[in-house]
């Protein structure tokens, strides 16, 4: 494993070496209450990886994910993302959420916004972009996953699966370099599901990093360069996709993979 | 058809048709709505037969109003010891019922102000209104000041010059750290307008004098006391009631803490006491000599009043938003301001529009209160013009007309916030 300490050192010049880690979590613990939800998770994402995570509900993948883009706050252990260590500094936190794009199982995408100004939000309040240019660059995504013709409706005038390719735009519009999916195609009809995890492929063959929550199987076997089990707040198992489904080596994993593939 | 078999396949289609006449006749509608059972008949029979027992009451007494007459007397002599109403009383004092004893050479000045008082409110009208509309309603409580008031242009500019310090030391200090700035920016205005103020208007009087002839806040009163109350009260309740509701939300213990014992403490104090101390306590607590204008007290205290029950509207409306919004928001970089100004707060002040035009027309019909203390708003008026030997003895023509002006300014509120309620739906649900 990397060590932390060179890892920020170097950060400035390791930005764009495609060795580096893009998150490196270590020995992170966190509690809700007395619930221990969390426990020794450690885990490096290489830039460009793609990671498929798994496991039985309440295990703890959201919370994981989460801890990431500071959604939630880990009680110990670090985690660096592109460089920068959270902290409770809040412009560290700033830095890692303007890198780090977040799609979610409810698609949150804003009501009273339409689909375009949904888009071009972030860009121009945060990235401080001119109006202009974020609107050729929201529209630019919003081609990109297929939806360039509804970007004045609202999003209540959308179905599900165009709501959540506007959300994956919206991250994108944020040109992130690192993308976390929660569960984005649990709330979904299976027809609309395709139609999302096809623009999730066509995002991983770009060479976005992922890390994504999610029950697709078919899903990891396409893509994931790693697919990690979660039990109990523990990372159980990871390995490559193909070993992971043919030989699985942990008996929950077993357990799990027979419960979502056998019927 | 044949549905004993398990597979089926329809061979002609059924084209549509028109619905059955007897189900959307307005017989129907009448048998369903006021005749449907022995209830109802008897419920629509009864209310029936009170409105034509009130129209009956009613007419012959609004049917021979008097309208030309110099006193209550003179009224009842054309009536003839007939039932009427004498509207005489509005005719004759009018004036006074909308201006008080705002001297009459000068009511061109509060008409003014409140004809630029529509030009400030424009912005909310508009989706997206242009900046220099916005750069009037800015600027238009000091002209609206000046106007009712008058004086020196040079008091107003002055006052407004508070605020560019303010702007002035925070860009200054900006860079040490932003709770430094703004304590400092809020210290140099309050220390610019206790002691920078006077000088400068005077100073500024004397080389170039702008002034309109003054009149005094004990001469102002009748609807124009109450709508001065009212807007400045609704005005400055809602961006102060949004704080508030933030403030009870917000992680910040001590901020917490400050904004819950403010708001329950003023929702748990009846308004007429806020009032009265308004009047004579803070007498007490302030430096004698000061000159603090019972108005300005009074709409102080009727805009905390307000703002606490804003407050508590507001929070539901943010209790109501989902938290993946706040969250989509953070993920996407927003600091808590701009999530909360560009996210949250629009969504949330939509869902709680008919609450808060509630409480603007609660505070708006709350400002005849100040008749205990002293200041003459319509009612106050109407008992002045009872005292007047000539109309002594009248009661109902007066509170009648102004009832009725009350409610055309609250029946409006309501109806443009159900219009900005149907502008503003977006959500398709
Ligand atoms: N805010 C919270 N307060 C207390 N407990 C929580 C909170 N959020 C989650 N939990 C608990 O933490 C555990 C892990 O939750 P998490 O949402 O990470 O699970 P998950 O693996 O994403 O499950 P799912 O597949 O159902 O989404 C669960 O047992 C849950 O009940
Ligand atoms: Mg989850």
């Amino acid at each position: 494993m990397t060590n932390t300490m060179t890892l920020q050192a170097l950060a400035q010049d390791d930005r764009l070496d495609p060795a580096k880690a893009a998150v490196e979590i270590t020995a992170v613990n966190k509690w809700y209450g007395e619930f221990h939800v969390l426990r020794d998770i450690n885990l490096t994402v290489r830039r460009g990886e793609r990671i498929v995570i798994c496991g039985p509900s309440g295990s703890g993948k959201s919370t994981m994910i989460r801890c990431i883009n500071r959604l939630e706050q880990h009680q110990s252990g670090t985690i660096v993302v592109d460089g920068i260590e959270l902290s409770n500094d809040l412009k560290k936190i700033d830095d890692v959420r303007r890198e780090v794009g977040m799609v979610f199982q409810h698609f949150n995408l804003f009501p009273h916004l339409t689909i375009l100004q949904n888009c071009m939000l972030a860009p121009i309040w945060v990235r401080k972009m001119p109006e202009s240019e974020a609107k050729e660059l929201a529209m630019h995504f919003l081609e990109k996953v297929r939806i360039p013709d509804q970007a004045h409706k609202f999003p209540g005038q959308l179905s599900g699966g165009q709501q959540q390719r506007v959300a994956i735009a919206r991250s994108l519009c944020m040109k992130p370099r690192l993308m976390l999916f929660d569960e984005p195609t649990s709330a979904l009809d299976p027809e609309m599901i395709k139609e999302v995890l096809d623009t999730m492929i066509e995002l991983a063959e770009e060479g976005m990093t992922m890390l994504c929550v999610t029950h697709e199987m078919g899903f990891a076997q396409a893509v994931a360069d790693r697919v990690i089990f979660m039990d109990q707040g523990q990372i159980i198992e990871q390995n490559e996709p193909k070993a992971f489904f043919s030989a699985p080596q942990s008996e929950r994993t077993r357990t799990f993979l027979g419960q979502i593939l056998g019927h | 058809m044949n549905m004993h078999n398990v597979s089926w396949v329809r061979q002609d289609m059924v084209s549509p048709s028109a619905r059955p006449d007897r189900q959307n006749g307005r017989l129907e509608w009448t048998r369903k709505n006021l005749f449907n059972g022995w209830v109802s008949t008897f419920l629509t029979l009864a209310s029936v037969a009170a409105i034509l027992w009130l129209a009956v009451a009613v007419a012959p007494w609004l049917g021979n109003s008097v309208w030309q007459a110099t006193s209550l007397a003179e009224c009842r002599q054309l009536l003839d010891g007939a039932p009427g109403a004498c509207w005489a009383v509005i005719r004759d004092r009018w004036p006074q019922l909308l201006f008080g004893f705002y001297p009459p050479h000068l009511y061109w000045r509060p008409v003014l102000a409140f004809a630029l008082l529509f030009a400030a409110f424009a912005p909310v009208l508009f989706r997206s209104p242009p900046a220099r509309a916005l750069w009037f309603s800015a600027v238009y409580p000091g002209i609206a000041y000046w106007l009712i008031w008058g004086g020196s242009l040079w008091f107003p500019t002055a006052v407004y010059l508070g605020f560019a310090v303010a702007v002035g030391l925070i860009s200054l200090s900006a860079r040490i750290s932003h709770g430094f700035a703004i304590s400092v920016a809020i210290l140099g205005a309050v220390l610019w307008w206790l002691y920078a103020v006077e000088p400068l208007t005077s100073t500024a009087n004397a080389l170039l004098p702008i002034t309109l002839d003054v009149v005094a806040s004990r001469d102002i009163g009748g609807f124009l006391l109450s709508i001065v109350i009212g807007v400045t009260g609704i005005a400055m309740s809602l961006p102060l009631g949004i704080l508030l509701a933030l403030g009870r939300r917000s992680s910040l213990p001590l901020i917490h803490l400050l904004s819950v014992v403010f708001i329950e403490f003023i929702r748990g104090v009846p308004l007429i006491t806020l009032l009265f101390t308004a009047s004579l306590l803070l007498n007490y607590f302030l430096p004698p000599g000061t000159n603090f204008d019972l108005i300005l007290r009074v709409v102080i205290m009727v805009t905390l009043f307000a703002s606490a029950y804003m407050a508590e509207v507001i929070r539901g409306g943010l209790a109501a938003l989902p938290r993946g919004q706040y969250e989509a928001a953070e993920a996407l970089g927003l600091d808590y301001w701009k999530a909360q100004r560009l996210v949250i707060l629009p969504q949330a002040l939509k869902i709680s529009i008919p609450g808060i035009v509630n409480s603007f027309i609660g505070l708006f019909k709350d400002t005849t209160l100040v008749m205990f203390i002293g200041l003459l708003d319509p009612i106050a008026l109407a008992a002045a013009i009872r005292a007047n030997t000539n109309w002594q003895g009248i009661y109902w023509e007066l509170f009648i007309f102004i009832g009725a002006v009350f409610f055309v300014f609250c029946f409006g509120m309501s109806r443009y916030s159900m219009y900005l309620e149907r502008r503003l739906k977006t959500d398709h649900r």
